[in-house]
């Protein structure tokens, strides 16, 4: 999923201080799972805006609604005739979510109100763990299923490093230095002569492409 | 006719190599590289210019490489992945090559977290062995990453670093094995003070045979006082200094704590001399350069060969 966390306060209040009509949209996917953008945080947010309105005396009108997706434009499309009454949207969505509704709505005045952090999974409750960097070239075969360009603090191929020490990565005690982990499940896999091999030089051009990268999947047109 | 590395002449002759290590300063101050060169001139065979080293920034290792250089001192270029890519590194490594500069060492470098410049962006694109394997292709295939010819290739001697005080130990030989494969030349250690765990490492590196296939240069680092001792041991990670040696520090007055750092050093240089698949000793005197010279005298390393 896409992880992402909500803006401080302040941040967003400063964002939408011009505006009087307000329309927080969350998203039920992704940012849902992860507690930052779904119904119930639309619901939190707005309703720590309402007060704070109330608080200073402003008149302030705060629509809420939150999409299944905010990423795809069938469930965008539910905010057209909603958007243009209000003065902006107060988006709960990810980075793709806002820019997404951007597109759709050319004229509407679209604001973050999370910081999109990471492609990642639900460890426990409450901790998100970055497992993915996009890098458009899946090499986890030869790595036991643990990605050492997004688990690694250097993202080394050829690791570890000569900080790995007790199982702990050097930047940061307490994450598991990946390399241990690669080594110690190859090892359990028998699979250990998977170590000798030289990982040449990274493509990374499948990952930063020349500016946004596409799909285009021919199969799927209609 | 271009120079050769003295330090692969040395090591070819079956001399018992002495590097040492430099760190430039924190300006753009060419005094200070040159004064550290003229003290370590027929002390050692060459001298190791660290590249930012623990993501600080200070003058560049290829700037301070060609001081030394002109100096007539044979440098080892520390280069790390950490800050440039592909096409950075490949540029330097062409450039150390037409300066004269006849040595390199491959490194990821310390992480950026760890330095002066926290929110810079590590770079990464390639990592310590696969710049190994980099200079390598340069140097013998004469082709940059992708293929395409040089003009003329860099005419380096490379080298690789391994911590045998690192985790997981099973692997440590492991991965020196695959820094060999990769085309390593010449090896520089972390500092060592536990002879046992480096004694195990030693022997099986010698198993393996990878010390025929690899010139390893232990790595030592006189201790200036009990409290860098204690600091090194808590907080440089990957760094193993046994209590006793601590202990040992701490039982000598404050004024003669440099002295027992020093003869510390002196028996683990002896130690290295005697230890079959060691081939030299690198110094790692951090900030303390000029304690170089009494410590090649001391260990008996004098007069350096000529070759």
């Amino acid at each position: 999923m896409i992880t992402a966390e909500r803006k401080p306060l302040s941040e967003i209040r400063e964002m939408i201080a011009p505006y009087r009509r307000i329309l927080v949209v969350g998203c039920g996917s992704c940012v849902a799972e992860c507690a930052a953008g779904g119904e119930k945080e639309v619901g939190l947010l707005a309703s720590a805006l309402r007060m704070e309105a109330r608080a200073e005396g402003c008149d302030m009108e705060i629509k809420e609604i939150t999409l299944d997706r905010q990423c795809v434009y069938e469930f965008i499309d539910q905010l057209t005739g909603l958007i243009d009454q209000y003065d902006v949207m107060l988006s709960l969505g990810c980075g793709a979510g806002v820019q997404a509704v951007a597109e759709v709505f050319p004229r509407a005045i679209i604001v973050p109100a999370l910081n999109t952090t990471f492609v990642g999974e639900t460890k426990e409750a409450g901790l998100w763990v970055e497992k993915c960097r996009g890098c458009g070239d899946c090499k986890l075969g030869f790595f036991a299923a643990i990605c050492p360009i997004t688990c690694c603090a250097k993202g080394l191929f050829n690791g570890p490093c000569g900080g790995s020490q007790d199982g702990q990565c050097e930047v940061d005690p307490d994450t598991p230095c990946a390399w241990q982990l690669i080594i110690t499940r190859l090892e359990e896999s028998g699979r250990i002569g998977l170590l000798k091999k030289v990982h040449p030089a990274a493509d990374w051009s499948r990952q930063q492409g020349r500016g946004p990268r596409r799909i285009t999947r021919e199969d799927q047109r209609i | 006719m271009r120079g050769e590395s003295r330090l692969k002449k040395v090591l070819l002759k079956g001399h018992f190599a002495v590097t040492a290590e430099c760190g430039p300063p924190k300006g753009a101050d060419s005094k200070d590289i040159d004064k550290k060169g003229k003290m370590l001139k027929g002390f050692v065979d060459s001298v190791n210019v660290t590249d930012n080293q623990t993501g600080v920034v200070r003058l560049s290792s290829l700037a301070a490489c060609a001081i030394l250089l002109q100096g007539g001192l044979d440098p080892v270029l520390q280069m790390v992945t950490r800050d440039r890519n592909r096409i950075a590194l490949q540029s330097d490594i062409l450039g150390a090559s037409a300066l004269g500069i006849r040595n390199i060492l491959c490194l990821s470098g310390d992480h950026q977290s760890f330095g002066n410049q926290p929110q810079a962006k590590g770079v990464f694109d390639i990592d310590s062995i696969q710049l190994v394997q980099l200079v390598r292709q340069m140097r013998d295939e004469g082709v940059i990453l992708g293929g395409e010819k040089l003009t003329e290739p860099p005419h380096l001697f490379v080298g690789a670093v391994e911590n045998p005080f690192a985790d997981p130990l099973s692997y440590r030989v492991l991965r020196l094995e695959k820094k060999a494969a990769a085309g390593a030349e010449f090896i520089q250690t972390q500092c060592i003070y536990n002879p046992g765990r480096f004694t195990e490492w030693i022997g099986q590196v010698r198993e393996r045979g990878i010390h025929e296939r690899v010139s390893i240069l232990g790595g030592v680092t006189p201790l200036k006082s009990a409290r860098m001792a204690e600091y090194m041991s808590e907080q440089v990670a990957g760094m193993d200094i046994p209590d006793d040696i601590i202990k040992r520090m701490k039982s000598v007055p404050a004024d003669r704590q440099r002295e027992e750092g020093i003869k510390i050093a002196v028996e683990a240089i002896g130690m290295l001399k005697e230890t079959k698949g060691i081939r030299g000793v690198h110094i790692m005197a951090i900030g303390w350069e000029d304690v170089v010279p009494q410590l090649v005298e001391e260990a008996g390393l004098m007069p350096r060969p000529t070759v």
